[in-house]
């Protein structure tokens, strides 16, 4: 045993590995993406089988199959991701699993690196039945992966191991088992025929929904039991009385840390409730917690799942237990100490002036505290083969020309100098939504797309485009690797996308290189003016990874 | 320490502020610190603002430096430290590489630099590490290295510049650990 710093995403890894991890997919996606990373450099040495994916629904369906075959499963994807994969997820809590499996989902509060909305995973716990696990710190990231694991071979259920950016993007000293079992995975698996199990189909499926709750209420009273949700400065109850008018906290994820950091700033020991399940959770702990309190105040990031099911069980047990939560914090954006500061000191009547270090009034009283500096955008790098095509869109696209935006570093086009960038929603859509308008105007439109988003859900948006005969220009963004979460190989090493446009029935398909900028005008002009769905695929090997490469 | 040590990092995507968090988090921990560092990654790190939080001390909760409680603000950019200023106290020390990546709507360099100065009672250092290093060493990228280097040795940071060596050690690559190495020494003048 020894202490290493880690990345919680690193912490994850390390923890899959204790665990004696077989088989590993995913689809690279910030702030999920190093867990993908590592295992890429680590896979073959330690004899696991490891994918980057082409989408995360294909990673999480490769993982039941290898877990339907016996093996020990992660899988790793950020937010949007699992709505992507949420098809497979739901019957597979129906089925249960055979050899055990974590699913890492990586949330974003504050949209630091998501573009599409601030989506709180947790209630995909409500929706699939899944229990659900939530770190607060690097450490836990590495003790609850084991602890899921433990869980889903106990229960036959996958476990979710929910982080969020503060989690999987922070590091600390964490006690790391160097000494953990190297198999060779591939040797191990057997897919034993069990039809009972492993097909979902009526009359049999709602008896599987049955197994599914029993497991759950089981999964409880392990919860009830287990560590993982902790009473801290539980003081009897004389002492109690004397202090804050009897307040306690409820608090999950990362933001425990902010409490603490909070209480220690504000020098009290209000009781703590630390919740590390979001699903299901310990009703009866938590009604011993709240049993005796005057209010109680639950902390957690987005929108209140908790809170509301803290209001349910204190109708239960303290009617008259004030339950407060987001009538005093933000439900938009990540939470910070200086936030649960100033929520308690309201809730004990202590001046927030006073709690708060005299010099965060200062720096924010002075005018230099007050001066505002203009925003630093994102730009692309040197040398950027998206900016060449840019430049020929800006020249070759007639006025009124709408522009269709996907998930990658050409959203920047809709950043200031280029401003082209006219919708942008989730994987795929630029040529899905373009359909619509197509379909509804007359208006020009141009459909961006990069190869890795291409190949995760662009296909089937394409095929939509030809059969049911739109009049459209997509331009694949061709960089030959997944660049903007950091350099992940995809699909697109193998198979070439003119090949997959030819073949879904494009007839207009022209490969160009984005530095022909005059070749690249031309055939935008041309291809704007056919009739039909039409390709260029803008192909250039992104810059960064060029210059790595000649290092 | 009674309380934590507080550093805001900041600058822009590329400068290799990553690099530079791993180090001093690896120099407390050999010092036998609990540290927590919070950082950011994916696009919005492609040439855009980045800033970084490392605590260290005898217990660390949070990741993140609160308002107003940054103990030192190290900037590889002068834009980025004005940008930090939120996190700075009347006391907060700034170490700042003299040099302006200037960008559309950007303020010039004397103005930001008169802003800064203005700011509170601590010390600011000011110094032009990307110019040295470029200079000295013929690259510019390993400024980051010559101002820890040069708030350690002056004191600015409560670790010893053997443990932050030691750190540079394990965290650069091999074939980088050379130059890296010498930056470290040449602020040492």
């Amino acid at each position: 045993m020894k202490k290493q710093i880690l990345l919680g995403n690193e912490a994850i890894v390390q923890g899959a590995l204790e665990a004696g991890v077989d088989f590993v997919s995913t689809y690279p996606g910030t702030p999920a993406s190093e867990i993908g990373n590592t295992f890429a450099k680590i896979a073959e040495k330690q004899g696991i089988y490891f994918e980057f994916s082409t989408n995360e629904k294909v990673a999480l369906e490769a993982a039941i199959g290898a877990s339907f075959s016996g093996l020990r499963c992660l899988v790793a994807m950020k937010n949007f991701g699992l709505n992507v994969a949420s098809d497979a997820l739901l019957p597979l809590c129906y089925t249960g699993i055979k050899g055990p499996m974590v699913i890492v989902v990586a949330d974003d509060p504050s949209c630091w690196s998501s573009a599409q909305s601030e989506e709180n995973s947790r209630a995909y716990a409500y929706l699939a039945h899944i229990p659900m696990l939530e770190p607060a710190d690097a450490q836990e990231a590495k003790d609850f992966t084991k602890l899921a694991f433990e869980i889903s071979e106990k229960f036959k259920l996958p476990v979710i191991l929910r982080t969020t950016t503060r989690v999987a993007h922070q590091r600390m000293p964490v006690i790391v088992n160097s000494k953990f079992k190297i198999q060779n995975s591939k040797l191990k698996g057997k897919f034993v025929k069990d039809v009972k199990r492993f097909v979902t189909m009526p009359p049999r499926v709602l008896e599987m929904k049955e197994e599914l709750l029993e497991k759950i209420e089981k999964i409880k009273e392990f919860a009830e039991q287990n560590k993982i949700n902790k009473i801290e400065n539980y003081l009897p109850a004389e002492a109690r009385r004397a202090k804050a008018g009897k307040l306690g906290i409820i608090v999950s994820g990362v933001s425990y840390l902010y409490v603490k950091e909070a209480l220690e700033k504000l020098e009290l020991d209000l009781p703590i409730l630390k919740l590390g399940f979001f699903y299901p959770l310990p009703e009866k702990k938590i009604k011993n917690f709240i049993k005796k309190l005057k209010k109680v105040l639950v902390i957690e990031e987005l929108e209140p799942y908790l809170e509301k099911e803290i209001k349910i069980l204190a109708k239960e047990i303290n009617p008259k237990l004030e339950v407060l939560g987001k009538d005093i914090l933000p439900q938009i954006g990540e939470l910070k100490t200086e936030i649960i500061i100033s929520a308690i000191g309201k809730l004990i009547n202590k001046k927030i002036k006073n709690c708060l270090p005299a010099e965060v009034l200062l720096a924010s009283g002075t005018k230099a505290g007050k001066f505002k500096i203009p925003v630093r955008f994102p730009r692309f790098c040197p040398g950027c083969p998206h900016t060449m095509v840019l430049t020929a869109i800006k020249k070759a696209a007639p006025k009124g020309t709408i522009f269709g935006g996907d998930i990658g570093c050409y959203m920047m086009a809709g950043l200031p100098p280029h401003e082209l960038q006219d919708y942008l929603l989730c994987m795929g859509s630029s040529i899905g939504i373009a359909h619509g308008i197509g379909k509804s105007t007359n208006q020009k439109i141009i459909a961006f797309i990069g190869d890795s988003t291409f190949f995760h859900v662009g296909i089937p948006a394409l095929v939509n485009v030809v059969f049911n005969k739109s009049n459209i220009l997509i331009i694949v963004m061709d960089n030959l690797i997944t660049a903007m979460t950091g350099h992940q190989p995809n699909p697109g090493e193998k198979i070439k996308i003119e090949d997959v446009a030819r073949a879904c029935g494009v007839k207009n398909i022209k490969v160009v290189d984005p530095i022909n900028i005059k070749e690249m005008e031309e055939t935008i002009k041309e291809f704007l003016e056919k009739e039909g769905v039409s390709v260029i695929v803008s192909r250039r090997i992104c810059a960064l990874l060029a210059k790595k490469q000649n290092k | 320490m009674a309380k934590s040590f507080n550093i805001i990092t900041s600058g822009t995507g590329g400068q290799g502020l990553i690099t530079l968090l791993q180090i001093i988090a690896e120099a407390a921990l050999l010092e036998g610190f609990d540290v927590k560092t919070s950082e950011l990654h994916g696009l919005s790190q492609r040439g855009g603002s980045v800033e970084t939080h490392i605590r260290f001390g005898n217990k660390v909760y949070s990741p993140l430096v609160s308002l107003g409680s940054a103990d030192l603000i190290l900037s590889l950019e002068i834009s980025e430290a004005l940008k930090m200023l939120f996190y700075a106290s009347p006391k907060t020390v700034f170490v700042i590489n003299k040099n302006l990546i200037s960008y559309p709507g950007g303020f010039e360099e004397k103005k930001l630099i008169q802003k800064i100065k203005n700011f509170g009672k601590g010390s600011k250092y000011i110094i032009p590490a990307s110019e040295i290093c470029q200079k000295e060493l013929g690259k510019e990228v390993v400024s980051g290295i010559y101002l820890l280097s040069y708030a350690v040795h002056k004191n600015l940071i409560p670790l010893k510049p053997k443990s932050i060596l030691k750190a540079v050690s394990k965290v650069v690559p091999e074939k980088y650990l050379d130059l890296n190495k010498k930056a470290f020494e040449l602020a040492k003048k």
